[in-house]
């Protein structure tokens, strides 16, 4: 058992700041605010690109596709040094981190040559078309319709809720061609296809964030479509074991935290009462970082990560509130034009529990899985 | 970062396993508050794994991996201080050890041969003679006592004192995340076999969803207290101990309420973990203590975000 990081690993999270350093502008944290903005999205393109250049988007990725076969780790910590800057990378970090390496896994040759290489070279944003209207937690109910027409597709139906659409290049689509789970296919669908109608939803968590996504008739050739028909289930649920620890939360929290108490300390308001709730949110923080830090653990040692990966979701859901809690009680002025970046920071922490699955179903997993309780009647 | 235990460690994981089959039950016939492994100690004693953590291929973390495992058996014994406490000095102390805060009664003080003494600010050793301690009667499921004469003490050095105080805590957070987990162990034995409504409590939404909540603060608890017995670090060690008694004040609670009736009875062995929980809340100032303790190591003034 050992807690350290080696020298590599100390190097590379060196590497990584200072290019952070080096990379960001000054107005970065006024840049910040809505991830799926129309200005933050211009940004992380020119970003993304020098990062590519810099040898630090794909590290990860196997050296056949412009990585150097990193070992999750080094995934990991690019992830924690990005989240903690407030995420430079935008929408893109769904391309290195799971829409990449699933393409490598089940895409074709074409499909492979024509949407890798502009992820690898910081690009192309892609959006996930998962969420409909009535098929949120349930996502197998969904019900856009995908039907088989000689060598084409014909989709008709909406999805909802789904991030950065307004600008995304492509859509990674989940449409029904059959009944049941097993009727589920995904496609990858051009987002300029006509057809494709885009309506920002305004929201509380940030400019271009949430989008409805209408598919009139969009036609799209067969050879979209991801894997074979009905291969949906089996492929998303690959995809996301690649993400099963979920974006590194805990970082950024942490730093707004010890922000939030800075300027506290710096107006001589850090008192007993708010040193005990900050205490405790640290506390939960650095708690979820192990249990995140144990889930890469089990992935370098080949393991698949089990329930502890919903552990990680649910304490990373706790953390994240309890931070935010801390600074709208104790620096309530963040929320009115005092500092954007904590201001970011809450606005994407409303979603920690809700998005890439609520909590309650991260319960459901861990009471069942981990303790292995009976399971609910259905 | 490699969270893989040493063969080393493994090894002693398995024997302490094997040590504690004897130990895993609470006997029938036993329906008192403090259920002492006299046995327990001398198995402990007679296989040298109070000094475990001076081993260097072993460390104070593979004592930290022996403290928890113990800490889920019904029997209790003077384990913690003595395992994670003791090595961090370089004088000799003999145990069982005892913390006594502030003249308040405290777990195995009347059994200690060395008591580590709270008052104010400093913090001090004693060796107690036979009628200095006191046997007390409590809800606390550990043989509790009570400092009653005044034994010489030898204050510590200010840097000694902040040593002791940091393993103190360690001991107190890894303590706590092997009772939790028995505490969750037992209760999620019960709600899958007690039935209400024709099914098994354990299948009703309400109550998973609590469990699963008290399942993630304990797994929280044992990783912060490994890494804080890991490094030895005054700032791990407060959030390590703040962590473990604030989420203790809330599992303790669910325990019990899913229990029910049951978990009020000492036929049911739950109060042994849980009011050993309860003994360990109020140690070093509580959360109060712990958070100003955090305030200390993690927020120093100055320090960029």
């Amino acid at each position: 058992m050992d807690f350290s990081w080696d020298k590599e690993q100390q190097d590379f999270r060196a590497t990584v700041r200072a290019f952070l350093d080096g990379n960001l502008p000054g107005n970065w944290e006024e840049l910040a605010h809505g991830p799926g903005s129309e200005a933050q999205t211009v940004f992380s393109k020119q970003f993304c690109a020098a990062l590519a250049k810099a040898g630090l988007l794909i590290p990860h990725w196997p050296a056949s596709w412009g990585g150097r076969d990193a070992d999750p780790w080094t995934a990991f910590i690019l992830a924690e040094e990005m989240w903690a800057a407030g995420e430079p990378r935008g929408g893109q970090y769904m391309n290195v981190n799971w829409i990449g390496p699933t393409l490598m896994r089940f895409g074709t040759p074409e499909q492979q040559a024509r949407y890798i290489p502009p992820m690898a070279r910081g690009d192309t944003l892609w959006c996930q078309g998962f969420s409909e209207p009535e098929s949120g937690s349930d996502l197998a109910s969904l019900r856009t319709r995908a039907d088989r027409d000689g060598d084409r597709y014909r989709i008709n139906g909406q999805k909802i809720w789904t991030s950065y659409a307004g600008h995304a290049d492509t859509c990674f689509l989940l449409a029904r061609t059959a009944p049941g789970k097993a009727g589920i296919s995904i496609f990858l669908v051009p987002m300029d296809t006509p057809g494709i109608t885009v309506r920002q939803i305004p929201s509380i968590i940030g400019e271009g964030d949430i989008h409805e996504v209408f598919f009139d008739d969009v036609e799209v050739p067969a050879t979209a479509m991801l894997g074979e028909e009905g291969q949906a289930w089996s492929i998303v649920g690959a995809a996301l074991s690649l993400e099963r620890v979920g974006i590194p939360r805990f970082a950024l929290a942490s730093r707004m935290l010890h922000r939030a108490v800075g300027l506290l300390q710096q107006a001589g308001r850090f008192g007993p009462g708010a040193m005990e709730q900050a205490a405790k949110a640290l506390a939960a923080c650095e708690a979820t970082r192990l249990y995140s830090y144990n889930i890469i653990d089990q992935r370098c040692h080949g393991q698949v990560p089990g329930p502890e990966a919903s552990a990680a979701r649910f304490a990373t859901v706790t953390a994240e509130r309890l931070v935010a809690e801390f600074v709208v009680e104790h620096v309530p002025e963040a929320l009115a034009g005092g500092d954007p970046l904590l201001l970011a920071h809450h606005q994407r922490g409303i979603v920690a529990g809700i998005a890439s699955g609520a909590a309650e179903i991260q319960l459901n997993l861990i009471a069942t899985e981990l303790l292995e309780l009976p399971r609910e009647p259905r | 970062m490699d969270f893989t235990l040493t063969s080393d460690q493994a090894a002693l994981a398995g024997a302490i396993d094997k040590l504690c089959t004897r130990f895993e039950i609470k006997p029938t016939e036993f329906d008192g508050f403090a259920l002492e492994g006299r046995e327990l100690e001398q198995a402990l004693e007679n296989g040298q794994y109070f000094d475990i953590a001076a081993i260097p291929e072993m460390g104070p973390v593979s004592a930290a991996l022996a403290v928890e495992r113990l800490a889920r058996l019904p029997y209790t014994a003077e384990v913690a201080l003595s395992m994670l406490v003791r090595p961090q000095l370089d004088i000799e102390l003999p145990r069982p050890l005892a913390l006594v805060e502030h003249g308040r009664p405290g777990r195995f003080v009347a059994s200690a041969r060395t008591l580590i003494l709270i008052d104010g600010g400093g913090i001090g050793i004693a060796h107690p003679g036979e009628t200095d301690t006191r046997p007390v009667d409590s809800l606390y499921a550990y043989p509790m006592g009570r400092l009653t004469g005044t034994p010489a003490v030898t204050p510590l050095a200010a840097e000694v004192a902040a040593t002791v105080a940091t393993w103190l805590r360690i001991a107190c957070a890894v303590e706590i995340a092997g009772l939790m987990q028995a505490a969750i162990d037992a209760t999620v034995e019960h709600l899958s076999v007690r039935k209400q409504f024709g099914r098994p409590l354990g299948s009703f939404q309400a109550l998973r969803h609590r469990m699963a909540e008290c399942a993630v603060l304990a797994g929280g608890v044992r990783r912060l207290a490994l890494k804080a017995a890991w490094t030895g670090e005054a700032g791990d060690a407060a959030l390590a101990a703040l962590h473990a008694q604030d989420s203790a004040t809330r599992v303790n609670y669910d325990v019990h309420q899913m229990m029910g009736a049951m978990g009020m009875t000492l036929e049911m062995p739950l109060h042994l973990w849980t009011y050993r929980m309860k003994a360990l809340l109020s140690e070093l100032g509580g959360r109060g203590g712990q958070a100003a303790a955090v305030a200390r190591h993690c927020f120093a003034v100055g320090q960029p975000d």
